[in-house]
């Protein structure tokens, strides 16, 4: 990759990802599940989550990317994920087993069926 | 498409839950099907909104509705006026407390929130393992900022001006400590991250390494401009692999897009990054000990002065800040340090990110404004205590703080106020405790941890710490005197004041805390041989109720000591010479006639 020559350069750069970013989240059927996955939640079982969950999405032809992240901070509620689909709120879900992954799926991301273990997020962050 | 018109969210938080938020769920639930609506309406029980004191709380989507003190006899009325009638409960709407107005549509801002997240801000929102995600969020910008729009000396300027300090614990202003490193002359200086995170149930840096770690890079290198070093160094414990992993990624991705290393952003200025692993010794969290052990020496602390600002790393001026410190600067660059510095109290500015851990019901990673106070963070963040006990102390500061109570839950939080009140910040450990904790034992806890992780160089910690942990061990076993408690007391204050370093000066803080805040609990200890808390094995005594024991054999056919006799369906008794109270009885028995006395 090109090394970044000055800090317009990188601007640019970052505009040009925002715009990728919200153009993507715009498209429908396009589903991303970002997984926590720090020490913690791997060891919670979000591991075995995530590799279920893809291995489910392919299975049911749902166009979804799945990101890695860092710790959401749910410690009480782990594995979590967070599901972000255009036009609707994201929404975090908690105490996520093979089972509930399969419902969020299923019935959250295919029907727009709300399905138990919702987290409320209760935090303000910057922009 | 959509099979259900509206959704009725129920909290299911346990606060909300004691407000027969259960039962309200449930009564949706049957009052859609008696309106034959249940393919239109679904009630689903959420986690805790973190709004606890208007709770119990229900949310109506997708017309963002927020209902706060819902009661029973609410249901109705919100199942026929909003979701048949299409009006919503006037009455119920959540208030806007700034505003005083109701809010209808609670889409954006929704209420005012807790939780703020600055050095958290990207956790749980990108891919650690990819730079396009940090510089979609402004990645690097603060730092491309730095080195093309300001001098060095704007750069600290800034730092200072917002206010931050040092989140490893001591909270020493990291502007002036920038400047101390910029002010010193060398051929050579260095940056360093203090990765050491070391309290038990600590693990706000580890997060943030995983969630987030070009976050922490930037501003190294930030931090480097400005007190001019081009070498960073991470002191990072080996027992973190993932964190290590994330750190080695995101240092190779920037360097391949020229955002460390040689001439970043055609700046002229070179900035490149290495580890460091620890072996983990607690020691080595401070300073000067984890210098030395960078150096390949003992990780042993050094007298100060000289800070390490002046002599640090191979005896050259080097900035030692943790990782959270770090965290917060490419944010208060990117956003001015009057915005960071209108977060907080008057002495404390910014957030604080705590490791929310023990009795209650949320346990997580938290970020709050400086000025919360505790009782916010444990019964609105934490939702409260776990299994409806009571409350009975917040440990904050690790090995190095201190036991705070009831009284203490409303001071807001800040570096001063928690040292008044005879704890301290610390790096972020919080543990919540309930009436089954002995006071008198998580003060041995503390010195349990303390002791082996002395490095010996000086006589009161090696020495001191040993003699108080074994006074606290006669106290646990109903052994001590009134003395005793005399010289706990004092041997404390002399560690306290004649330890080398922070680890030593601070390590009987758990026990004076909780000697000023729990000295009945000791005394009780001393004169009644009692524990209130029924943690202290040796002066707890397990006895069957006759009046309830059935005689059905189950504790005595499980007792590992055969210490409890009976025929069958007469009470039975346990011999207290041969008991070796581990509780097996209590655990085993149906009908609850063990008591722990």
């Amino acid at each position: 990759m090109a090394k970044i020559q000055t800090l317009a350069e990188l601007q640019s750069l970052r505009d040009k990802l925002v715009a990728q970013r919200a153009e993507g989240e715009k498209t429908p059927g396009s589903v991303v599940i970002k997984v926590a996955y720090a020490t913690c939640g791997i060891a919670a079982g979000a591991k075995e989550v995530l590799e279920h969950m893809e291995q489910k999405a392919k299975e049911l032809g749902v166009n979804a990317t799945f990101v890695k992240t860092g710790c959401m901070g749910y410690c009480y509620a782990e594995p979590t994920l967070e599901v972000l689909i255009p036009g609707r709120e994201s929404v975090v879900f908690g105490y996520v087993d093979e089972m509930r992954a399969d419902d969020i799926l299923t019935k959250y991301v295919i029907n727009n069926e709300f399905v138990e273990g919702i987290i409320p997020v209760n935090y303000e962050t910057i922009d | 498409m959509a099979k259900y018109k509206k959704h009725i969210l129920v909290c299911g938080g346990s606060c909300c839950k004691s407000g027969n938020s259960q039962q309200m769920a449930d009564t949706f639930r049957s009052m859609i099907f008696e309106r034959g609506l249940q393919d239109e309406v679904q009630v689903i029980q959420t986690g805790c909104f973190g709004l606890c004191d208007k709770g119990p709380i229900v949310k109506v989507m997708p017309d963002n509705t927020f209902y706060t003190k819902v009661t029973l006899n609410d249901v109705s009325r919100i199942m026929d006026e909003h979701i048949v009638g299409g009006h919503k409960v006037e009455d119920l709407l959540f208030v806007d407390p700034e505003t005083g107005n109701k809010v209808e549509n609670n889409e954006k801002g929704e209420f005012h929130k807790k939780q703020i997240r600055i050095a958290l801000r990207n956790c749980g929102v990108i891919d650690p393992e990819n730079i396009n995600d940090y510089i979609a969020h402004d990645g690097y910008i603060a730092l491309g900022d730095c080195l093309t729009n300001h001098t060095p000396e704007e750069v600290i300027e800034i730092v200072s001006a917002s206010g931050l300090s040092g989140r490893g614990g001591a909270g020493f202003p990291t502007g002036k400590k920038w400047a101390s490193s910029a002010r010193a002359k060398a051929d050579q200086k260095y940056v360093v991250c203090n990765a050491d995170e070391g309290d038990p149930g600590a693990f706000m840096d580890r997060s943030i390494l995983e969630g987030d770690p070009h976050s922490v890079l930037e501003a190294m290198a930030i931090c480097g401009y400005s007190i001019g070093a081009d070498k960073g160094l991470i002191y990072i414990r080996a027992e973190y692999p993932l964190a290590i992993e994330r750190l080695k990624i995101a240092i190779s991705q920037a360097e391949e897009m020229g955002l460390l290393g040689d001439n970043i952003m055609g700046s002229g200025f070179n900035f490149h990054i290495e580890l460091r692993y620890g072996a983990g010794a607690f020691v080595c969290g401070e300073a000067t000990a984890l210098i030395h052990s960078m150096e390949g020496k003992r990780g042993e602390p050094t007298f100060k002065p000289p800070r390490t600002s002046e002599k640090g790393y191979n005896l050259k001026p080097t900035n030692v800040n943790n990782v959270e410190t770090y965290a917060n600067v490419p944010a208060i660059l990117l956003k001015g340090a009057e915005w960071f510095s209108s977060i907080g109290t008057a002495n404390s500015k910014g957030t604080k990110v705590f490791a929310l851990a023990g009795k209650v019901n949320n346990v997580g990673l938290i970020e709050v404004p400086m000025g919360i106070t505790l009782r916010e963070i444990i019964y609105e963040i934490g939702g409260g205590i776990k299994d409806g006990k009571k409350f009975k102390a917040v440990q904050t500061g690790g090995p190095s703080g201190g036991c705070l109570t009831e009284k203490h839950l409303d001071i807001p939080i800040d570096y001063k106020s928690l040292t008044q009140a005879g704890s301290m910040m610390g790096s972020g450990g919080m543990v919540i405790m309930d009436e089954s904790s002995c006071m008198v034992n998580i003060a041995k806890f503390y010195l349990d941890f303390t002791v082996p992780e002395s490095c010996g160089k000086c006589t009161p910690c090696r020495i001191g710490n040993k003699r108080l942990y074994e006074m606290l061990d006669k106290i646990t076993k109903g052994k001590a005197t009134m003395e005793d408690l005399e010289h706990l007391r004092n041997l404390s204050v002399v560690v306290k004041d004649t330890a080398l370093c922070g680890l030593g000066q601070s390590s009987p803080n758990p026990i004076l805390s909780t000697l000023d805040n729990f000295w009945d609990e000791y005394v009780e200890h001393v004169q009644d041989k009692k524990c209130r808390a029924g943690a202290c094995k040796d002066l707890v005594r397990y006895e069957i109720n006759p009046a309830i024991c059935l005689g059905c054999t189950a504790c005595a056919r499980n007792c590992p000591v055969d210490a409890i006799h009976g025929e069958l369906k007469k009470p039975h008794t346990i011999d207290q010479d041969i008991c070796i109270k581990c509780g097996t009885c209590y655990t085993k028995c149906k009908f609850n006639a063990i008591r722990i006395n």
